[in-house]
C-alpha cells in the first residue's frame, strides 16, 4: 500500500480512494464482506481503519454489515459499508431501517453485470434499485455517481456531509472499471476534516442529563405513519432543490444531447469530442447525482436541442428519466450495453451520428 | 417508613400490552432491576427486537433502538464497538434469535462481542399469532403445526444455546425459567451475572429465558406453568452451559493483532 501523507499526487484504485475518503471523513466504523470487483476497498479499510484505530468488521453477512452500521450509527458515528449489485440487493433491507429510523450512513456499489450472480464485469443496471429506494417503503436515497477516482474520492466524503445533513443513507455508485481503475488524485482530497461535525442529539450514548432517546421506524398509532411518510416526503423535495448535482458538456449549441453517469460518461465526453472535431453540434449531460436526476437541466436543454440521446451499461433504466424529464417535447433515444459490456467511444458516436 | 420493594427506576410507570400470564413483564423486570443495581441506566442501551417485546422502548426508561427482525446482535456490535464504555444488550425473541438471527447470533458470539443477550424462549412466534418456532416442542400444537410439529416434516427443536456454548468466544450462557418465583430469582442472579461479565470487559454473556406464553399455547396462566415443568425444560433443561473463568476480550486487541501481521 502507497504512501499517501507526503505527495502531492497519488496513484491509486478508485477502491483505494473511496476507502481513504471515508478515513479522510472520519468515517469510525466499516464493515464489508467479500465481493468483487470491490473487494480492495474491504482490503483497504482493514488496513487504514486499523491504523487509525477505528473499526474494521469484516462481517459475516451483507445483513450483518449494513447492520453493523446502523449500530454505529445509531450510537453516533459516522459509518460505511461496500459491496457489489448481489450484495446491495442483500443490505435493502438495512437501508430501508436506516430510512425509517433517519440513520446517516454511506453505502457503496462498485456495480457488477446481473441479474442473479451476473458476472464480475462493470456495469450499470442498478440504476433503478439506487434511485427508487431500493428497499420496502416509500423512501429515496441520494445516489452519487462519480465518473473519474478524484471525483470518486470527493464524492465519498460528500456523502458523509449529506448523510449528516439529511439523517439517512447515502449511496455512492461506480462500477468496475471505477473501482479497480488506477489515477492520480490530489493529496488535499484526503486531508483530514477539521470543521465540526453536525451535533447528534438523537444518537444513543447511554441516557445521561437526558431523556431516553429512542431510535425506531415503527408508527403503530393510526395516522402516525402517514406523517411521518409525509415528513420524510418534505426531506426529499428539499433534497431535489438542493443538492442536484450535474455537469454540462459542450450543451449550449448542441442539436444532440447525450446523457450518461459514471464511467459510460467519460467515455461518451470522447465521443462528443470527436464529433465536435467533425463539426457535429453534440453536447453532454452528466447526472453526478442520480437521485435527485438533473431533470430540470435536461428539460433545459430540451428547450435547444433537437434529440437525445441516452448512454448506459444496461438495458435502458436512466432512460426513463431522461424522458419523464423532456415529457416528450424531444425524442429520446437509448444505447446500451447490458451485462457487463463497455460501449467503445467509436459505438457511441456512430450512434449519435443516427441522429445528427 | 422503610421502603423494601418497588418499582424499578429504569421500568416506566405504564401498563403494558402484553397478554396475561406473559413472561416478558417478568423479564423486563428483572433487566431494569438488575440496570438499577448496578446503577447502569445512565450508560445502558438496548435493542428492542422484531416480536411481542418490539415496543419495549415504551416501557424501558433509558436509551433504546429497535433493529430489523434477528439483527439485534449485529446492531448491538456496531454500537459497542463505537461506545465500548457503555453496556449494550439485546432483547430477542426465539424467532428473532434462533431462526432469522441464526448468522448474526452465532458470529456476534464467536467474536466475543462484550454485549449481553437476553433470549426470551417461548416456543413460538406470539406477535404474529402463535406459528411454530425454532423451538417448539415436538408434536407441540401451534398455527402452523395444527397436528402437532413433527420430526420428519418441520425438524427438531433447536438447541441454539447448547450450539452457542461450544463457541470460544462465549464467556458466560445460562438457561432459566420464570415459571415459578423460585426459578425468577435464579433468573435474576444469571441476568445479572450476564451483565457483570459486560461490565468486567470479560466478553459475550446470554441468558435463555425460558417463559410463559398461555395465549401462544392456547392453554391458562396455570397450564402455561404446568407446560414448562411437564415439558420444555425436560428438553431444555436449566442450568449454566458456559462459564469461562479466564478473560480474552478486550477489542483493542485487534490492533495490535493487525501490526504483528504486517511486520511478518
Amino acid at each position: 500500500m502507497r504512501d499517501t501523507k507526503h505527495a502531492k499526487t497519488v496513484l491509486m484504485t478508485g477502491n483505494e480512494a473511496i476507502g481513504e475518503a471515508a478515513v479522510a471523513a472520519g468515517c469510525r466504523l466499516y464493515a464489508g464482506y467479500p465481493i468483487t470487483p470491490q473487494n480492495e476497498l474491504t482490503a483497504y479499510m482493514s488496513k487504514r481503519m486499523v491504523e487509525e484505530k477505528r473499526v474494521f468488521i469484516q462481517s459475516e453477512s451483507e445483513l450483518a454489515a449494513i447492520n453493523m452500521v446502523f449500530g454505529a450509527s445509531v450510537a453516533g458515528a459516522r459509518a460505511m459499508t461496500s459491496s457489489s449489485s448481489p450484495g446491495i440487493s442483500l443490505k435493502q433491507e438495512g437501508i430501508s431501517y436506516l430510512a425509517g429510523c433517519e440513520l446517516p450512513a454511506v453505502i457503496v456499489n462498485i456495480m457488477r453485470g446481473g441479474p442473479g450472480l451476473g458476472n464480475i464485469a462493470p456495469a450499470q443496471s442498478d440504476y433503478f434499485q439506487a434511485t427508487r429506494g431500493g428497499g420496502h417503503g416509500d423512501y429515496r436515497t441520494i445516489a452519487l455517481a462519480p465518473s473519474s477516482v478524484e471525483e470518486a474520492a470527493e464524492l465519498t466524503r460528500l456523502a458523509f456531509d449529506l448523510a449528516d445533513k439529511y439523517r439517512g443513507p447515502v449511496l455512492v455508485v461506480g462500477d468496475g472499471i471505477l473501482g479497480q481503475m488506477m489515477e492520480p488524485v490530489q493529496n488535499s482530497k484526503f486531508k483530514i476534516q477539521n470543521s465540526k461535525l453536525l451535533p447528534k442529539p438523537w444518537a444513543l450514548t447511554g441516557a445521561k442529563g437526558r431523556k431516553p432517546n429512542i431510535i425506531r421506524s415503527l408508527y403503530l398509532k393510526p395516522g402516525a405513519l402517514e406523517e411521518f411518510n409525509k415528513k420524510l416526503q418534505r426531506k426529499y423535495e428539499e433534497i431535489k432543490e438542493k443538492e442536484t448535482r450535474f455537469e454540462n458538456i459542450l450543451t449550449k449549441d448542441a442539436e444532440l444531447v447525450i446523457v450518461a453517469y459514471g464511467t459510460t460518461s467519460r467515455i461518451t465526453k470522447a465521443a462528443v469530442q470527436s464529433l465536435r472535431k467533425k463539426n457535429k453540434k453534440a453536447g453532454l449531460i452528466r447526472p453526478i447525482t442520480i437521485w435527485p436526476f438533473p431533470d430540470k437541466a435536461i428539460k433545459d436543454a430540451a428547450e435547444n436541442t433537437k434529440v437525445f440521446l441516452a448512454v448506459e451499461m444496461s438495458n435502458g433504466q436512466m432512460v426513463e428519466d431522461v424522458e419523464l424529464a423532456v415529457k416528450g417535447r424531444r425524442p429520446v433515444h437509448f444505447y446500451g450495453r447490458p451485462g457487463g459490456g463497455v460501449p467503445t467511444p467509436e459505438e457511441i458516436e456512430k450512434e449519435a451520428e443516427k441522429l445528427l | 417508613m422503610r421502603k423494601i420493594f418497588a418499582k424499578p427506576k429504569s421500568l416506566r410507570d405504564v401498563p403494558t400490552h402484553y397478554c396475561p400470564g406473559c413472561g416478558h413483564g417478568i423479564v423486563h423486570r428483572l433487566i431494569c432491576e438488575v440496570i438499577d443495581e448496578f446503577n447502569i441506566r445512565e450508560k445502558t442501551i438496548g435493542i428492542a427486537p422484531v416480536g411481542c417485546a418490539v415496543i419495549a422502548y415504551d416501557y424501558w426508561d433509558f436509551d433504546v433502538t429497535e433493529a430489523a427482525h434477528g439483527r439485534p446482535p449485529a446492531v448491538a456490535t456496531g454500537i459497542k464497538r463505537i461506545l465500548p464504555s457503555n453496556i449494550v444488550f439485546t432483547y430477542q425473541g426465539d424467532g428473532d434469535l434462533a431462526a432469522i438471527g441464526t448468522a448474526e447470533i452465532i458470529h456476534t458470539a464467536n467474536r466475543g462481542e462484550n454485549i449481553t443477550v437476553i433470549f426470551v424462549n417461548n416456543g413460538n412466534y406470539g406477535m404474529t399469532g402463535g406459528q411454530m418456532a425454532p423451538t417448539t416442542l415436538l408434536k407441540q400444537k401451534t398455527k402452523t403445526t395444527p397436528f402437532g410439529r413433527d420430526k420428519v416434516r418441520d425438524g427438531y427443536p433447536l438447541k441454539i444455546s447448547e450450539m452457542l456454548a461450544v463457541l470460544d468466544g462465549v464467556v458466560y450462557l445460562e438457561r432459566v425459567s420464570v415459571h415459578k418465583p423460585a426459578n425468577v430469582r435464579v433468573a435474576k442472579k444469571a441476568i445479572k451475572r450476564a451483565f457483570q461479565t459486560q461490565i468486567e470487559k470479560k466478553g459475550f454473556s446470554m441468558v435463555e429465558v425460558v417463559a410463559m406464553c398461555p395465549v401462544g399455547w392456547g392453554t391458562s396462566c396455570e397450564g402455561s406453568v404446568k407446560w414448562i415443568e411437564d415439558n420444555i425444560i425436560k428438553y431444555y433443561p436449566l442450568g449454566i452451559l458456559k462459564e469461562k473463568s479466564e478473560i480474552l476480550n478486550p477489542k483493542s486487541e485487534t490492533n495490535s493483532k493487525s501490526e504483528i501481521r504486517n511486520k511478518s
